[in-house]
């Protein structure tokens, strides 16, 4: 089987999220990248050399820069007439572009696998991760998207696929990037930390939200997470939202401070490795996930333990 | 101008879903339904645009269930006008589910389709993208902030932030949970909604065909964790973490 998948990259550097996505592809067949951008040459040659890549697909043009969907969508519609399989991280860019390559496949997309089962067989999470589906697709192209969590990353040396240049097509011109406000951080992104802390409601503002987790954050070379309680009250931006409406994590160590664990947010933490829960009610169910629980006041514990690392 | 929104009847979202032993399914029988809380900050946007004088007109769309008129009924309480349920007893799925909308579209003609970004019982977060290709329509996906005038500019809730795009008209919109909060039904609004008109189709009438492309073989509740131990010092949790190698 010859499997296309859609490598996610700002420009400059290749998403972890694309090398689990690899690893996901490879268990389906041969693996060929697509490379949607305007200057990807740094990011082609950085994919030619991730170990299990066959062959570099670049798609070059001013309307790539930004790998919009309504440009992307048709390159990779279009590669899949000699390919058996789309794949895509299911990131929010994997997830803007693969429905609508499936659509143009007339495909119906798995989304979200956490396991191939086959060459038409995978497990995904419905009912935000309160049931495990397995699927079978009936269609004679499969388009997937993949829960980058489940799978390991593919190196990022071993490899030596050729790079070609492929029709990056036209620009379709129905809709064109304004502007990205990034999230100004130092620390590791979410989806790919070691070590992430997580505060909730529980914290009370967004100063004692960042006064408190910010410092705890920096001794434990951490990301920052939150709850969508904490979100919705405006304690933290949405892009630190961990849960089934947010981001889902895996890390080695998660520690969850004033979050009593809703189902909604264990379906976005609940594989990582180690879980440390840190929260005054002793009855809240993150005690009943937590490998480590410390039942305890959150404003005394965390500037405590923030002294003591 | 006119715009479509798109609602479905899920499980509520407060309700723990129980996973049936035989691993045919999640039990749905006597669980209380409500609509997609995703479906329900469209159809918030759309009123807001009604409110604001962008729009005229408000359809709304269910494909489900004869009792998905409930859900209808709610959005038409909420401020639609008027509904169409494409009934079916079926699963459809987001590609069938996106060729009856677009057959719709084209019908009514909106200058602007709006739906949750996912439904939380499937939790595909695929019919607006799909409805988007089949349209050739532009699409503005987990959307926080929505401007419409002779063109719409999105503001989308991405991995890295917050990203804004320009989207010529007619597009798709998916709402993310930041965009709007929606508000409840007053009761003298219910009343009314009875009387809005709500049209009843089928699939067929769309000439689409809604046989499911994915076969579910089984669905089994996921591992459970076991709940570890609980320490009393914060001494002994520091102990801890430089155990796991994550503190110097």
């Amino acid at each position: 089987m010859s499997v296309l998948v859609l490598i996610e990259h700002d420009g400059k550097n290749v998403k972890d999220a694309s090398l689990a996505t690899v690893t996901a592809a490879a268990q389906l067949g041969e693996v060929h990248a697509l490379v949607a951008g305007e200057n990807v040459d740094a990011v082609a040659q950085a994919v030619a050399k991730i170990a299990g890549v066959a062959t570099v697909h670049t798609a070059t043009s001013p309307a790539l820069e930004h790998q919009l969907a309504e440009a992307v969508a048709p390159i990779a519609a279009r590669l899949m007439e000699s390919h058996d399989a789309f794949v895509a991280p299911a990131t929010t860019t994997g997830k803007n572009i693969a429905p609508r390559v499936a659509a143009l496949l007339d495909v119906m997309q798995i989304s979200d696998i956490l396991s191939v089962e086959g060459a038409d067989t995978f497990t995904r999470p419905i009912y935000a991760g309160n049931a495990i589906a397995t699927v079978k697709s009936k269609d004679a192209k499969k388009v997937v998207t993949v829960r980058t969590t489940a799978f390991e990353k593919a190196a990022r040396e071993g490899g030596s696929a050729s790079v070609e240049q492929v029709d990056a097509g036209s620009d379709p011109g129905m809709s064109s990037f304004v502007s990205l406000e990034a999230s100004e951080s130092e620390r590791p992104e979410l989806t790919s930390a070691k070590v992430i802390v997580s505060g909730g409601r529980a914290f009370g503002s967004s100063e004692q939200f960042h006064g408190l987790l910010d410092p705890l954050a920096d001794k434990l070379g951490a990301a920052v997470g939150a709850s969508r309680a904490a979100v919705d009250a405006g304690y933290a931006p949405n892009d630190y939202q961990v849960g089934q409406t947010g981001k889902i994590v895996a890390p080695e160590v998660y520690v969850a401070i004033g979050i009593s664990g809703a189902i909604q947010h264990l379906a976005g933490m609940k594989d990582s490795k180690v879980i440390v829960a840190i929260n005054k009610d002793e009855e809240a169910p993150i005690f009943q996930v937590a490998d480590i629980g410390l039942v305890g006041d959150l404003f005394k514990i965390v500037p405590e333990l923030t002294a003591k690392l | 101008m006119k715009l479509l929104v798109a609602v479905k009847r899920v499980i509520d979202y407060n309700v723990k879903p129980r996973v049936r032993m035989d691993g045919s399914g999640v039990d749905l029988a006597n669980v209380k339904m409500s609509m997609n809380p995703f479906d329900e900050i469209a159809v918030e946007e759309a009123i807001r645009l009604k409110e604001k004088g962008v729009a005229t007109e408000i359809v709304t769309v269910s494909i489900g269930p004869a009792k998905a008129q409930e859900t209808l009924r709610t959005a038409l309480a909420m401020g639609a006008d008027r509904a169409i349920l494409v009934q079916t007893d079926e699963e459809v799925e987001p590609l069938a589910v996106a060729k009856i909308l677009a057959r719709i579209a084209e019908e009514e003609q909106p200058q602007l389709v709006i739906l949750g970004k996912q439904a939380i019982d499937d939790d595909n977060n695929a019919t607006g993208q799909m409805l988007a290709a089949l349209l050739g329509w532009p699409q503005g996906t987990f959307a926080s902030k929505v401007e419409v005038s002779d063109s719409a500019t999105v503001t989308r809730e991405v991995d890295g932030g917050l990203e804004t795009v320009k989207l010529q008209l007619p597009a798709v919109v998916t709402t993310d949970l930041r965009l709007n909060e929606p508000r409840y039904a007053s009761l003298p609004n219910i009343m009314k909604a009875k009387s809005k008109p709500l049209a009843t189709k089928s699939p067929g009438d769309y000439g689409v065909d809604v046989a499911r492309r994915l076969e579910t073989l089984k669905v089994v509740e996921p591992a459970k964790r076991q709940a570890g131990i609980k320490i009393g010092t914060v001494d002994e949790l520091v102990g801890r973490l430089k155990a796991l190698g994550v503190a110097k």
